[in-house]
C-alpha cells in the first residue's frame, strides 16, 4: 500500500444526521481504474431511520443509464435490497465528486472499481458496529436488506439502529475491503429501470428546459449565421421597444467557438415572445474572415491535397513502397463523409443566476468542469464562486460535453444581476451552431501477394486542421487496424482549413473511420477472393495484445476473435449466398471505447433504398453486463443512430462560412417504420467492465454498405446512402 | 384575447396572444412543463396532446384554435384506460432512454390505442411516425404499444 493510500484513510467519515440516521462520506483513493487514470471516489450514502438509503448519482445523465448504474454497484456491495434505494442526482464539483463527466464510454471503466469500494467500506463500517456491540467477530455476521444478522444468537439489527456506533469507529482502508464474488451478486447483472422513468412517463419536471425559478426570465441568443463572424451594429432599441421585451443585450465572444461567438440576447417572460421578436432583430456581422468556406470548395481542395504529397505521417511501419512494387494485386479507392450535427431533441438551454459576484448554473451538461472554467474565464470569476447543478440531460451523443450555451448563459445573466435568466435556442440554432462531426476524405491502396495475403496498407487522410494538427474530433489515431496487425502500414493526413466548430459525435472518429476502414477492408477481401470476417481473422493472426498506450488496455487479438466468430455464428453468415436477388448481408468487426463489436446485417433493396431487416450485434465489454436490460438498450440505440447516419440523408453543407440546414427536415434521423430487428449477444471475457454507450454504433455502417454490396454489387464509398448510389 | 378550454379535465382560462401556440401556453402560462420543446415546426413529436382526443402537435396549436376545446396532455393521460395502459408498458419494458420525447410517444401511442385497439406494425408505424426518438428507442416503443394493446407476439 502506498503512502499516498495510507494518508487519505481519514477522507472516510460517517456522521449523524439530524433527525437520527447516518451520512456517509466517502473519499476513497483506489489504485487505478481500467483505462490507468488514477481514482479518488466520493460519494455519499445516507441511512434514514427507517432503514431507507438514499444514494447520490454523481454523473450526468444524458439516456446512458449511470444515473441508475452506480448507485447499484454501491447498493450491491452496501447489501441492501434495490427497493430500500432512493437516487438523488449530486450537483456538479470535481473537487468532491471526482470525474463527472458523460463522454467517452468511461463511467463504467473509471467507477466499477471505486463505486463498489464505496458500498463495501460503508458496509464493513456498519457490520463492524454491530460486532462490538455484540462483541463477535465481523466476519461471523451476515447481512441481508440493510439488517445485519448473528447466525449463532439470532440477534439481528438494522442498518439504521447501528447508526450512532458505526458513526464512532474508524473508517475502514479500501486496499482491505473484500468486494463480493461475483457469483453472490444480487442487483449486479439484474435488469433494473431507469431511476427516472415514472417521472418521465408522468411529464414530471427534469429536464434543464423544465427547470423555473421566480422571476425568471427567458433568453434567446442570435449569432452570426456564418460561424466566427463579428458583431458590429443592430436595431437594438427597436426590438427592445417590443411589447413583452423586457432587455435587449450584445455578448461578446472571445472568438472561439467553446465560449460563444458574439451574439445578440433579446429577454422577455416568455421565450415564445423573445423568439417572435428575433425576427425583427437586424444585425450587421463581419463576417469577411469566414464567408469563403462552402463544402464545394472543402471537397475539390481535398480532391486536390489527395494528388499531392500529404502533410505529415500518422504512423508508418515496414517498408510500403516494397510491400505494393512486389505486389501480386493492388487494390485502391477513395472514401469520405460529411459534417453531421448532433440534433438532441432537448435544444441546447441553461439557466444561470448571477448575484453578489457569483454564479449559480442549472445545466444540461455532460462536461460541467470544463463549462465552469469557461465561465470563470469569460465572466473573470474565480471558479469556486461558480456553482454548478445538473439537470436531466434531453439527449447528449457528445454536444454537450462542449459549454457553449453554459457559458452564453452565464454571461447574459451576469448583465441582469439578481434576476436568474434562462437561455433557451431554437431548432434552427441548434442545428446551426453545432460542434460538428467533420466530414473527412480518405484515399486507399491496399496490396496483395500471389496468396491473397494482405502485405501492404496506404491512406492518405485528408482531415480539417490547425496550427499543423487535427481539429477536435478530426484526428485518425496511429492504431487504426490494420495498423499494428501487418507489417508494411503508412497512415499519412493532410489538413483542410475550416471555420465550422468541429466536436465529438457519439464514437467520435471511430463512427467515420469504422466506416471507411471496414468497407475498404471488404473490397480487399473480395480482390482476395475471401469474406471480410476471413480477412481480419487472418490479419488479428496469433494471440496477441497490441499495445494502446499508457491510459488505456491493449488491443486483445483474441476478444476481438471471439465477436467475430460470435456474430457469424449468430448472423448465419454461412448462409448468406443463399438469400434472395436484392437481399444481402454483410459484415464488419471495430473496437472502440474499450469494446469489441462485431456485427452482421441483412438488407434487402426495396423501391431502389436499402432497407435494413436484421442487425445481430456480438459485444465484449468484459466479464460482466452490469445493468442487461440498459446494455441492450444501449446497444439497440447505437445500431439505430449508425443506420441513421448513413440513410436518412444526413448531412451539413455549408455555404459562405454558414451551414444550410436548419430542422429535422433537412437532418433527420431515422423513425419508427425504420427500425430493423436488432439481436444482441455478448461475449464474456475475464477483463474489467467497460462501457456501452458507443462501441456497438461504429461497426453497423460498413455492415450496411458490405451488405449493400452483396444485394446490388454496388459500392457505397460516400454516406449518406443515396438512390442515385443504388440506381 | 381571453381563451377557455380544459386541460386534463380542469377549466381554465388564459388571457394572450391567439397566435402563441399552444406548446408554450402550457409550459409558461399554465406551468405543465410535460409537453416538450423539440423543433417547434412540427417535425418532432415531442410536443404532442390530445385536442379533442386527436394526437396533434401543440407547438403548430395557436392559443386561438383552442377555444371550448378539451386538452389532455401527459400530466393527465393516465386518467384514460389507453393512457394508463400505455404509461404501465413504458415503465415495465423501461422504454425511455434521455427520455425527452417520451411524453410525445406516450401522447401519440395512447391516441393510437384509443381508435385501434389492437393496431397492426404498419399502423403503428404511420400512428408514430411523427415522433423522433433522438436515442432510438423504437423497438421498445413497438413493443410496449403491443403489450399495452394485449397483442401477443408469436416467438420466432
Amino acid at each position: 500500500m502506498s503512502a499516498a493510500t495510507l494518508s487519505r484513510r481519514g477522507f472516510i467519515s460517517a456522521s449523524l444526521l439530524a433527525g437520527g440516521g447516518l451520512l456517509f462520506d466517502l473519499n476513497m483513493p483506489v489504485a487505478r481504474a481500467a483505462d490507468g487514470t488514477p481514482v479518488i471516489l466520493t460519494a455519499f450514502i445516507r441511512i434514514l431511520p427507517d432503514n431507507r438509503v438514499i444514494i447520490g448519482a454523481k454523473n450526468a445523465e444524458i439516456g446512458q443509464g449511470a444515473k441508475t448504474m452506480l448507485p447499484m454497484l454501491i447498493a450491491e456491495e452496501l447489501d441492501v435490497d434495490w427497493k430500500q434505494v432512493t437516487i438523488e442526482q449530486t450537483h456538479a464539483d470535481a473537487k468532491i465528486f471526482g470525474g463527472q463527466s458523460a463522454g467517452g464510454s468511461r463511467t463504467t471503466p473509471r467507477e466499477w472499481l471505486p463505486t463498489r469500494q464505496a458500498g463495501a467500506a460503508a458496509r464493513a463500517m456498519l457490520v463492524a458496529a454491530a460486532a462490538q456491540g455484540w462483541g463477535v467477530a465481523p466476519e461471523t455476521l451476515k447481512v441481508a436488506g440493510g439488517t445485519v444478522t448473528d447466525p449463532k444468537s439470532g440477534k439481528s439489527a438494522t442498518y439504521a439502529s447501528l447508526a450512532v456506533a458505526a458513526a464512532k469507529l474508524p473508517a475502514p482502508d479500501p486496499a482491505t475491503l473484500k468486494l463480493k464474488d461475483p457469483a453472490d451478486f444480487r442487483i449486479i447483472g439484474q435488469s433494473i429501470g431507469g431511476v427516472d422513468t415514472p417521472a418521465i412517463v408522468t411529464g414530471k419536471p427534469l429536464f434543464g428546459i423544465d427547470f423555473t425559478l421566480p422571476d425568471m426570465l427567458y433568453a434567446v441568443l442570435e449569432t452570426c449565421p456564418a460561424h466566427g463572424g463579428i458583431y458590429k451594429s443592430a436595431n437594438l432599441d427597436e426590438v427592445k421597444a417590443l411589447p413583452g421585451i423586457t432587455h435587449v443585450l450584445t455578448i461578446k465572444g472571445d472568438g472561439t467557438p467553446e465560449s460563444g461567438f458574439d451574439g445578440v440576447a433579446i429577454l422577455s417572460k416568455s421565450w415564445w415572445t423573445a423568439n417572435q421578436a428575433r425576427e425583427t432583430l437586424k444585425v450587421d456581422w463581419d463576417v469577411s474572415s469566414v464567408s469563403g468556406f462552402s463544402t464545394e470548395a472543402y471537397a475539390a481542395q481535398a480532391a486536390e491535397r489527395r494528388k499531392g504529397k500529404a502533410d505529415g505521417d500518422i504512423v508508418r511501419t515496414g517498408d510500403v513502397d516494397a510491400a505494393f512494387a512486389g505486389a501480386a494485386k493492388t487494390v485502391s479507392a477513395d472514401y469520405s463523409y460529411p459534417f453531421l450535427a448532433h440534433g438532441t431533441l432537448e435544444p441546447q438551454n441553461c439557466t444561470a443566476l448571477f448575484k453578489d459576484g457569483a454564479v449559480e448554473i442549472w445545466a444540461p451538461t455532460q462536461n460541467p468542469e470544463s463549462g465552469r472554467a469557461l465561465v470563470a474565464k469569460a465572466l473573470n470569476l474565480p471558479p469556486e464562486k461558480i456553482r454548478i447543478n445538473f439537470t436531466r440531460i434531453g439527449g447528449g451523443f457528445g454536444r454537450r460535453l462542449m459549454n457553449d450555451y453554459m457559458v452564453q448563459a452565464a454571461s447574459i445573466a451576469a448583465q441582469v444581476p439578481g434576476t436568474p435568466v434562462k437561455l433557451l435556442w431554437n431548432r434552427q440554432q441548434d442545428i446551426q451552431r453545432d460542434f460538428y462531426r467533420p466530414a473527412g476524405w480518405h484515399g486507399f491502396r491496399a496490396a496483395l501477394d500471389k496468396d491473397g495475403a494482405l502485405t501492404g496498407f496506404h491512406d492518405h487522410f485528408v482531415t480539417f486542421g490547425k496550427d499543423g494538427k487535427p481539429v477536435r474530433s478530426a484526428e485518425m489515431p496511429a492504431s487504426e487496424l490494420p495498423a499494428g496487425l501487418i507489417d508494411n502500414v503508412l497512415l499519412e493526413q493532410s489538413f483542410l482549413t475550416t471555420n465550422m466548430p468541429t466536436g465529438w459525435l457519439r464514437a467520435p472518429g471511430s463512427n467515420a473511420l469504422a466506416f471507411v476502414y471496414q468497407a475498404f477492408l471488404d473490397e480487399v477481401a473480395d480482390a482476395a477472393g475471401k469474406d471480410l470476417p476471413t480477412l481480419m481473422l487472418e490479419i488479428l493472426g496469433e494471440p496477441r495484445e497490441l499495445p494502446r498506450g499508457p491510459n488505456a488496455p491493449p488491443f486483445v487479438t483474441s476478444r476481438a476473435r471471439g465477436v467475430i466468430e460470435k456474430a457469424v455464428a449468430m448472423g448465419g453468415w454461412a448462409d448468406r449466398k443463399t438469400l434472395s436477388k436484392g437481399t444481402g448481408k454483410g459484415f464488419a468487426f471495430y473496437y472502440s471505447h474499450m469494446g469489441y463489436f462485431a456485427e452482421v446485417l441483412e438488407v434487402a433493396i426495396i423501391e431502389g433504398m436499402p432497407k435494413v431487416k436484421t442487425v445481430w450485434v456480438a459485444g465484449d465489454v468484459g466479464s460482466q453486463i452490469i445493468n442487461p436490460i440498459n446494455a441492450l438498450h444501449q446497444a439497440q440505440g447505437s445500431v439505430i443512430e449508425g443506420l441513421g447516419q448513413a440513410l436518412a440523408g444526413q448531412i451539413i453543407t455549408q455555404v459562405d462560412g454558414a451551414v444550410e440546414q436548419a430542422n429535422y427536415d433537412t437532418h433527420p434521423f431515422l423513425r419508427i417504420n425504420d427500425a430493423p430487428e436488432i439481436i444482441v449477444e455478448f461475449v464474456k471475457t475475464d477483463y474489467p467492465p467497460t462501457g456501452l454507450g458507443e462501441p456497438a454504433l461504429p461497426p453497423v455502417i460498413p455492415a450496411l454498405v458490405n451488405a449493400i454490396h452483396a444485394a446490388t454489387g454496388k459500392r457505397i464509398r460516400s454516406l449518406p446512402v443515396t438512390a442515385e448510389m443504388l440506381a | 384575447m381571453a381563451v377557455s378550454f380544459t386541460v386534463n379535465g380542469e377549466k381554465r382560462q388564459v388571457d394572450g396572444d391567439p397566435a402563441k401556440p399552444l406548446l408554450w401556453v402550457l409550459r409558461e402560462d399554465l406551468d405543465m412543463v410535460g409537453t416538450k420543446f423539440g423543433c417547434g415546426a412540427g417535425l418532432c413529436g415531442a410536443c404532442t396532446v390530445h385536442l379533442g382526443g386527436d394526437a396533434v402537435r401543440s407547438c403548430q396549436t395557436p392559443l386561438g384554435d383552442v377555444n371550448g376545446m378539451a386538452i389532455t396532455t401527459i400530466e393527465g393521460v393516465q386518467a384514460s384506460d389507453p393512457g394508463k395502459r400505455i404509461a404501465a408498458a413504458w415503465i415495465k419494458l423501461d422504454v425511455p432512454q434521455c427520455g425527452y420525447c417520451q411524453a410525445g410517444q406516450i401522447m401519440s401511442a395512447t391516441a393510437l390505442l384509443a381508435t385501434t385497439p389492437k393496431p397492426s406494425d404498419e399502423e403503428i408505424d404511420a400512428a408514430m411516425m411523427g415522433n423522433l426518438c433522438r436515442c432510438s428507442t423504437y423497438v421498445r416503443i413497438r413493443a410496449a404499444i403491443k403489450d399495452a394493446a394485449g397483442i401477443v407476439e408469436a416467438k420466432a
